[in-house]
């Protein structure tokens, strides 16, 4: 059941997918495009704020803190938006979620619901589940909008159409909004947009939305976006349905007075985003007659018991870590294979996998750190990535054909190389003449044979040096009549 | 619902056995106490220069941006209709009357049906606070402003904002609007737009197209 929703993600291992996609140049522009546009609108409006570390430092704290006590607050989250006239639903896995949505959905009689950009309905592959029972989601986001118009898999979870240009976005509305005089002003295609879809607000009577925050201490939401379209979804229909992680919640509503500075700066580069709404519950004669939030935790609480990876749950979404990565730069989103893409991707989804798929993900990193250093929770991802790459390599090496594997023989081999000085300047006078046929002109070694193959498959090795290191310092010092200490200048 | 509970308690316990237990709710209220907040609690001292910022944020926005004293709200609303050329308004209950001119038609539209507000040319309102760093304009549902989608579904927002409800930091923001803040309530910056097509600023989606503000002094 689970396996023909999330078909639509392949799960090839990133070098793989990522070849593909380094194939494709207009992609790549794209990418580089954007990311290069909100990296230095990102970069002014942080920079005008003195208090920035201030802010980042609380945020990673009030949501550590968070994670710390989950189940205290997702409770009081629980008895505060009920009290308030929200309904309250806890989903274990995808599985749940979908059938409670479903279950839902059906009893409005609704044939179309209208939608809010949210990843985690990507995360249960909900579109497709609704529309094998015949209910049609509507996406509202306009990136989501082109991504479901051009049946294609968001590539970014701020901006999920990232890698598509206006051109191109011109092209698929001509076709899917059958629109031939469209022009390719980014306002034409706006216009067509909101033309296509206010009758769809006005009329369709179920929305289904993420969420930004849950608030614990008043049992309200907080929804962040540009464009309108939630505020449309959450306000017009008679019932909207809100499916969120379970780690999103946040103490009190004064918690938002640090991430409403930190999240839009890091996820558009603005001051504030134009719309952030929030609310609890039913208000009469104000918004939806029904509320129902989904709580889903599928794979989320297990990651709680690993203290060095917890940290991945303080995410709140807003991609600056995506828009920094060099390695995102190049291969874009889709090369994750996974619906949360770059650096956060990296670390989250192979651990809501219980650490069975992505796990060539840890490793899609240079780990230069550009992502922890623009992080407004100050999630250390590099810290995790090297943590996580640890656990596969134990992973491996407790099955059999791992243990017997050439690359771990070939580890544990370096390891017993690298443990003892004089088993390592052996192997360093056999690799200085052992290295010579595959050195190439440009003094780099490009390809190297049987298991150490997959070191230089994306990488060049340089060359050993005639002379090592340890070769210089003992000639040097020999060469130094009291044994003073050389000078290397 | 089926077996809604079991999740419930399946969950709770997978949190419980990962985390190694639970705090009593008085450790947890001084974990909470405990987090440092040295962040700017508020910024601009001088209120010329907090006005000047508010206003330089909202023209950024591409937001219209007017001044006046506190008897000319009617006239300057007139002057801006017209030149917008707009005649019939939404407004929620609540509004003072010397806030209409005469000439032109407000109608009280709390509880009108969401396509009567489709063909409305534009909302008046009041707002709750504003906050000077950011351009943002907050409204609540009281009277005066009323419920989220008279700011929504017309295309033209005309908001009256008093110079004394204009703050430096969303920090001070929300010094204002925490005893509120169970009542729906919309943080707006600006005319709706996007940044998803290439990753520019472009005005008008969903939401209003056209801001204007009236600055009373």
């Amino acid at each position: 059941m689970t396996e023909v929703h999330e078909t639509h993600w392949n799960r090839r291992d990133f070098p793989e997918a990522a070849r593909d996609l380094l194939q494709n140049s207009q992609t790549r522009k794209n990418v580089q495009n954007a990311t290069g546009i909100i990296q230095a609108k990102r970069n002014n409006v942080v920079a005008e704020l003195p208090d920035w570390q201030d802010l980042r430092e609380a945020g990673a704290q009030i949501r550590a803190h968070t994670l710390r006590h989950l189940d205290h607050y997702l409770m009081q989250f629980e008895e505060n938006c009920t009290r308030a006239g929200g309904h309250v639903h806890w989903a274990s896995d995808a599985e749940d979620a979908r059938r409670i949505i479903l279950d839902l959905v059906r009893q409005q009689q609704a044939e179309e619901v209208v939608k809010i950009k949210t990843m985690t309905s990507e995360e249960i592959g909900l579109n497709a589940h609704l529309e094998a029972h015949g209910i049609q989601p509507i996406e509202t986001d306009l990136a989501e909008l082109i991504i479901q118009l051009g049946k294609d898999r968001p590539s970014h979870f701020v901006v999920p159409a990232l890698h598509v240009n206006r051109a191109q976005i011109r092209e698929l509305f001509q076709r899917e909004m059958h629109l031939p005089d469209i022009g390719d002003r980014p306002e034409d295609l706006t216009d067509a947009a909101r033309t296509y879809l206010r009758e769809k607000y006005l009329r369709i009577k179920v929305a289904i939305s993420g969420g930004n925050f849950l608030i614990a201490d008043t049992g309200g939401m907080c929804i962040v976006e540009s464009e309108g379209n939630g505020r449309m979804c959450l306000t017009l229909p008679d019932v909207l349905i809100s499916i969120v992680g379970i780690e999103k919640v946040v103490p009190s509503y004064r918690d938002l007075e640090v991430f409403l500075q930190t999240l839009p700066r890091s996820a558009t580069g603005e001051r504030m985003n134009p719309y952030n709404s929030t609310w609890c519950g039913v208000h009469p004669g104000d918004g939806p007659k029904e509320f129902h939030v989904v709580l889903l935790d599928n794979g989320r609480s297990p990651i709680l018991a690993d203290k060095e990876a917890r940290q991945t749950l303080q995410c709140i979404r807003c991609a600056a870590c995506l828009n920094v990565c060099p390695v995102y730069h190049q291969t874009g989103g889709h090369a994750y294979e996974s619906v949360y893409a770059g650096p956060i991707g990296a670390i989250l989804t192979p651990q809501l996998n219980s650490m069975k798929e992505g796990r060539s993900l840890p490793y899609a990193s240079s780990l230069c750190g550009a992502c922890y250093e623009v992080c407004p929770v100050k999630i250390n991802i590099p810290e995790v990535l090297i943590h996580l790459r640890g656990k596969v390599v134990q992973q491996d090496q407790a099955t059999l054909a791992g243990k017997f594997s050439l690359w771990n023989i070939g580890m544990q081999a370096a390891a017993f190389l690298f443990a003892d000085s004089s088993r390592l300047a052996l192997a360093e006078r056999i690799g200085q003449v052992g290295q010579k046929p595959l050195v190439s002109k440009n003094g780099f070694i490009e390809w190297m044979p049987l298991m150490l193959s997959g070191w230089t498959q994306t990488r060049d090795l340089r060359a050993m040096p005639a002379q090592s290191f340890r070769q210089w310092w003992a000639t040097e010092r020999a060469s130094q009549p009291n044994g003073k200490q050389p000078n290397a200048g | 619902m089926p077996d809604n509970s079991n999740a419930r308690s399946r969950i709770l316990a997978s949190i419980r056995m990962s985390l190694g237990g639970s705090s009593t709710p008085e450790a947890i209220a001084a974990d909470y106490a405990s987090i440092p907040r040295p962040y700017t609690r508020s910024s601009v001292a001088d209120q010329g220069a907090l006005l000047d910022l508010f206003i330089d944020r909202l023209l950024e926005y591409d937001a219209g941006f007017y001044r006046c004293n506190r008897g000319g709200i009617a006239t300057l609303v007139a002057d801006i209709l017209t030149l917008r050329d707009k005649r019939r308004l939404a407004i929620p209950s609540g509004i003072p009357a010397d806030w209409l001119p005469e000439g032109f038609e407000f109608a009280v539209a709390d509880t009108w049906r969401n396509d009567q507000l489709d063909k409305i040319e534009g909302t008046l309102s009041a707002c709750a606070v504003a906050i000077a760093e950011t351009g943002t304009i907050v409204v609540q549902n009281v009277p005066g402003q009323g419920p989220r989608a008279l700011s929504l579904v017309p295309d033209y927002f005309l908001c009256v904002v008093f110079a004394e409800q204009i703050v430096a930091t969303v920090p001070e923001a929300f010094d204002r609007i925490e005893a509120t803040s169970a009542l729906p309530t919309t943080f707006i910056s600006g005319p709706s737009a996007t940044a998803d097509i290439e990753m520019t600023r472009i005005k008008g989606v969903h939401g209003p197209r056209f801001l204007d503000v009236i600055l009373v002094v």
